[in-house]
C-alpha cells in the first residue's frame, strides 16, 4: 500500500457525519439552564427574544466579536435592564454585565470577548417586568485566549 | 488611560445613535506570565458608565472575559444637545474618563 492510500484510509472510514454529529453532542454538553440559574439564584429563563451573534469560528480567542440585540419596545413601562454574558469555560463565569434602560431606545449591545475555549455563551436578558430571557451562541475556538501563562 | 470616543456631531431629536467607546487597557486576566515567569496580577476594567447631561444612560461591570482594549457600543436616544461622559474604573482604582459633545437639532 502506498503510504497516499494509507492515510487516506481513516477519511473513508469516518463519515463527516460523525463529526458533524459529536460537534452537536459537544455544544449539548453545555446546560445554559444550570449557567442562568447559577447567577439568578434559581430563576429560570425562557428561550427567545435575545440574539446573541458570535463567529461561528473564532480563529484568535483573545478578541472575539460579539453582538446582542434583546427585542424589545425600550419604553418606560417595558424595557431592558440588564444583560448578562455567561461563560462556562471562562475562569470566570459573568464575563460582563450591561445596565440599558428606556432611553437606550434599542436594547443592542456591541463588544468584543475573551473565549477560553470552545463553548456555547449565553447571554441573559432581564426585563423591567423581572421576566429572564436567553439566548446561546455555539463558537468553535481555534487559539484559546491564555489560562495557562502562554501568551 | 487614553480612549477613543465615537459620537455623531450631530444627531436629529429623538433619533437613536450608537456610541462607541474604545479604551486603552490591557484587561490583565491574571493568568498571564510576565518576562520573569511572575504571574501579572489580575487587573481589568470594572466599572464603566456613561452620562448624557448628568444622567446615566449606560453602564456595565466587566472582567477579564471582555477583551484587551475594550471597546463598547451602545445605543441612546438623541434627547438634548450636550455632553456625553464617560468614566471607568480598574482594579487597581485607577480611573478614566472622556467627554464628548453633540449637537441635536
Amino acid at each position: 500500500m502506498k503510504r497516499r492510500d494509507f492515510l487516506a484510509v481513516p477519511l473513508t472510514l469516518l463519515p463527516a457525519a460523525a463529526f458533524a454529529q459529536s460537534r452537536e453532542d459537544f455544544f449539548n454538553s453545555f446546560d445554559p439552564d444550570a449557567m442562568v440559574k447559577s447567577v439568578t439564584g434559581g430563576g429560570a429563563a425562557k428561550r427567545g427574544r435575545v440574539k446573541l451573534e458570535l463567529p461561528l469560528l473564532a480563529d484568535n480567542g483573545n478578541s472575539v466579536p460579539m453582538k446582542v440585540t434583546v427585542e424589545s419596545p425600550m419604553t418606560e413601562q417595558d424595557h431592558v435592564k440588564t444583560i448578562r454574558l455567561l461563560s462556562e469555560r471562562n475562569p470566570e463565569r459573568g464575563m460582563a454585565v450591561f445596565h440599558l434602560g428606556p432611553r437606550a431606545g434599542l436594547a443592542e449591545i456591541t463588544s468584543r470577548v475573551r473565549l477560553a475555549g470552545t463553548q456555547r455563551v449565553v447571554a441573559l436578558a432581564e426585563m423591567s417586568d423581572g421576566s429572564l430571557w436567553m439566548g446561546t451562541a455555539d463558537v468553535v475556538v481555534t487559539l484559546s485566549a491564555c489560562v495557562d501563562g502562554a501568551g | 488611560m487614553v480612549a477613543r470616543v465615537q459620537v455623531p456631531k450631530e444627531a436629529k431629536r429623538g433619533e437613536v445613535i450608537r456610541v462607541g467607546i474604545l479604551i486603552q487597557h490591557p484587561m490583565e486576566t491574571g493568568y498571564r506570565l510576565d518576562s520573569a515567569n511572575q504571574k501579572v496580577p489580575k487587573n481589568a476594567i470594572r466599572k464603566f458608565s456613561c452620562r448624557y447631561n448628568g444622567v446615566e444612560i449606560f453602564s456595565a461591570e466587566m472582567s477579564p472575559g471582555i477583551a484587551a482594549n475594550p471597546f463598547l457600543q451602545f445605543p441612546t436616544v438623541a434627547a438634548e444637545s450636550g455632553t456625553l461622559e464617560f468614566s471607568w474604573v480598574d482594579d487597581n482604582g485607577e480611573q478614566g474618563s472622556a467627554a464628548e459633545p453633540i449637537r441635536v437639532t
